[in-house]
């Protein structure tokens, strides 16, 4: 039983760290339709963020707090300045912006590279998040529920924007039907700038939970881009709830299947399950029903 | 790490040094029936000086291992130069960056036989850079002097392993765990050749000596999800795990082994590819009380050592820590340079006659080559991190071990190949 319970959590947990990845991408791949590759590289821009400032300031659980907001800027401004510079004039054209953006991902790796170094860096984490809780015979590791956390307060926020905030609807309202909000007087390529800039953001927040976890290095980003976008298409782009359900379960089933047989074979039945799924519903989990013909 | 960018670029290179090699082969099957080539691409022995190949990772992923052995390298050159050169012939390195690409380090082997003439190359740290470069060294001709640890099985007329073989490290390892009452085990490894080999082999041991294997999983390289594998670790009862990861993989390893609840005490991990230079960037503060095997420490003592830890500091940095790779590429400059004198000629064949029975002061101690196998008898020793970082031994073979790459003075490895 006890077992089962910790590997429950281990699921979760890992569900957690796919969904704050996928959260992004959530907002430009499922929102705006924009395949972005480089979306990995805010990952690591975030993390980047943290590892410097921790250089900086020192005392490793004030640099992580410091982090978060501060990650989420600086990913953020990089991800406007690219949809400023590049995806903006690219929007009727999805894939030259896979390419563009997969260029654009490669270099943002050798600027990392150049700057930190090829070899992977690592930050300490702060005593309280190294150690554990034991509930019940269960273990559960602080810098997990940390992330579990961090991914929940995300999601809530990015809901409460989405639904509440008049830049909410404004987004909500491009993602629906471009053409009727932009003759209703809305900035359209204001608001996806605002949109793309929220969801590079959030992959600096994942950044900076993942240097929780591993190494933070200039390819540390392409480990995940993968993972993030199955996540997406699964869940069903344009819809939160789908991405938090398909997180979490792909994480309990990666854990369940990793756990009973090995790592590799777990990812690649992950993957057939996935495929599978996505035969028997291309449009994911759940879609947007609009009334506009698009 | 990334799958798929160098999957990508992989396939870039590989096609191009596909087209590159099939051009050699080509070249090697022409001047191969004639007799007088053979000595074509011959090392260039005729000025004041001689060149030397360091072929080390400058880049990439593995370049934070390799360039401190590039630098122990550089080291090795700059005293053997200070003490009047061998045969009266000052040293003069020449440097190759296999760039973390096994294709690359092939290329790089050829350009330093061919191009430069090097009398003889030192470095390569993978194993599948070692494969890579193998066939290169064998077709020319020329010498490798190899400076790691690695998984044995392996023995080429061209390659001098300075580093560990199996019965050197990881035998000794598993005697010390037995010893200790360790006997169930639990091995976590990357999934590549070294640890899917090393595995075989413990498995083997474990079955003759009465040890039991309670697990065994593979992570890929560069993997950082850890979670499920400690947690099958910790369920499964073992005594000691046995760890084969290279990489960044050990520091999210033991991240999350910490988190976990697992510490030294309650489930050590003796581990054979960390070595200093990885403590300090793993963070002592998950490693500490936690084993390793290995023929050196920077804490071992001696003159010789403390000479080698001395210069290596007054070079790169007093805050550089020695280990025990950067130790055996120190030593196999010096072990070369004596082989070459003793011959009295830089010539392969010589050189290669010359090597049985040659002995150098090393940091690790007093080794020996062993001209049969190509090998060097080293003494294992078994050490513990400490709180600064450091490595300190808790218990060594005494005697330096004869190497045996292919176990083959071990009754459970007969199955082995």
């Amino acid at each position: 039983m006890t077992v089962v319970l910790n590997q429950s959590f281990t699921g979760i947990s890992i569900g957690a760290v796919l969904l704050l990845i996928a959260l992004g991408l959530t907002l430009t791949f499922g929102q705006m339709g924009v395949i972005n590759m480089a979306h990995g590289e805010f990952i690591m821009a975030g993390a980047y963020t943290t590892y410097v400032l921790q250089q900086a300031v020192g005392g490793a659980g004030v640099s992580l707090l410091v982090a978060l907001p501060l990650a989420f800027l600086v990913a953020g401004a990089t991800g406007a300045l690219l949809e400023w510079l590049l995806i903006r004039r690219l929007y009727t054209r999805p894939l030259d912006t896979l390419l563009v953006t997969w260029g654009v991902s490669l270099m943002l790796q050798q600027l990392a590279r150049d700057v930190f170094g090829a070899p992977n860096v690592q930050t300490t984490a702060p005593d309280l998040l190294t150690g554990h809780i034991t509930v019940g015979g269960v273990t559960l590791a602080n810098n997990r529920l940390f992330i579990l956390g961090l991914a929940l307060l995300c999601v809530l926020a990015l809901t409460l924007i989405l639904r509440l905030t008049p830049l909410g609807r404004r987004i909500r309202a491009v993602v629906q039907n471009r053409d009727l909000a932009e003759v209703s007087g809305i900035a359209t390529g204001r608001v996806d700038r605002t949109t793309f800039f929220i969801g590079s953001g959030l992959a600096g927040v994942a950044g900076v939970a993942l240097t929780l976890v591993g190494p933070i290095g200039p390819t540390m980003g392409t480990n995940y881009i993968v993972d993030a976008f199955l996540v997406v298409v699964v869940g069903g782009i344009a819809q939160l709830k789908g991405a938090v359900i398909t997180a979490f379960a792909l994480g309990v089933l990666q854990s369940v299947l990793e756990y009973s047989t090995t790592v590799s074979v777990a990812k690649v039945v992950v993957l057939v399950a996935i495929v599978v799924f996505l035969q028997w519903r291309p449009q994911g989990l759940y879609t947007l029903r609009t009334r506009s013909l698009a | 790490m990334s799958g798929l960018s160098i999957s990508r670029r992989g396939l870039l290179t590989g096609l191009s040094v596909l087209g590159t090699s099939a051009a050699l082969g080509a070249c090697g099957a022409k001047t191969g029936s004639d007799t007088s080539a053979a000595s074509g691409a011959k090392a260039d022995t005729s000025g004041d000086t001689v060149k030397v190949g360091l072929l080390n990772s400058l880049s990439g992923t593995m370049a934070i291992s390799e360039v401190t052995v590039h630098n122990a390298l550089l080291l090795a050159v700059k005293e053997i130069n200070a003490a009047g050169g061998v045969l009266g012939k000052k040293l003069k390195p020449v440097s190759q960056d296999g760039a973390s690409d096994w294709p690359t380090f092939a290329e790089k082997a050829q350009t330093l036989i061919t191009e430069d003439k090097v009398v003889a190359t030192f470095g390569c740290w993978t194993s599948a850079s070692r494969k890579a470069v193998k066939p290169v060294f064998e077709r020319n001709k020329s010498l490798l002097f190899y400076p790691v640890q690695y998984e044995g099985l392996e023995q080429s007329p061209y390659i001098f392993y300075v580093g560990a073989t199996t019965n050197q490290q990881i035998v000794p390892g598993l005697d010390y765990l037995k010893k200790q009452g360790l006997t169930r085990l639990y091995l976590v490894g990357s999934d590549y050749v070294f640890p899917r080999t090393a595995n075989k082999e413990i498995r083997a041991y474990a079955k003759a000596n009465g040890m039991e294997v309670v697990g065994e999983d593979y992570a890929p390289l560069g993997s950082t999800e850890f979670s499920t594998i400690v947690n099958k670790v910790k369920g499964a009862g073992a005594d000691a795990v046995f760890n084969t990861l290279n990489g960044d993989s050990n520091v999210a390893f033991f991240k999350e082994y910490k988190s976990a609840g697992l510490t030294a005490k309650s489930l050590p991990v003796l581990s054979v590819s960390i070595a200093e230079e990885e403590v300090k960037s793993i963070g002592t503060q998950y490693l500490e009380g936690q084993l390793t095997a290995w023929n050196y420490y920077q804490t071992t003592p001696g003159a010789a050592n403390a000479a080698f830890v001395k210069a290596y500091q007054a070079a790169y940095g007093k805050d550089k820590p020695t280990s025990d790779p950067m130790e055996a590429a120190y030593t196999s400059v010096h072990l070369w340079a004596a082989m070459a004198e003793k011959a009295g000629s830089f010539d392969v064949d010589d050189v290669k006659a010359a090597a049985d029975g040659i002995t150098f002061d090393a940091p690790e101690g007093k080794v020996t080559v062993d001209g049969a196998t190509q090998h060097v008898h080293k003494t294992a020793r078994i050490g513990k991190v400490g709180a600064n970082g450091l490595i300190t031994e808790v218990w060594n073979s005494g005697a330096p071990i004869k190497p045996d790459p292919y176990l083959k003075g071990y009754d459970w490895a007969s199955g082995l190949s």
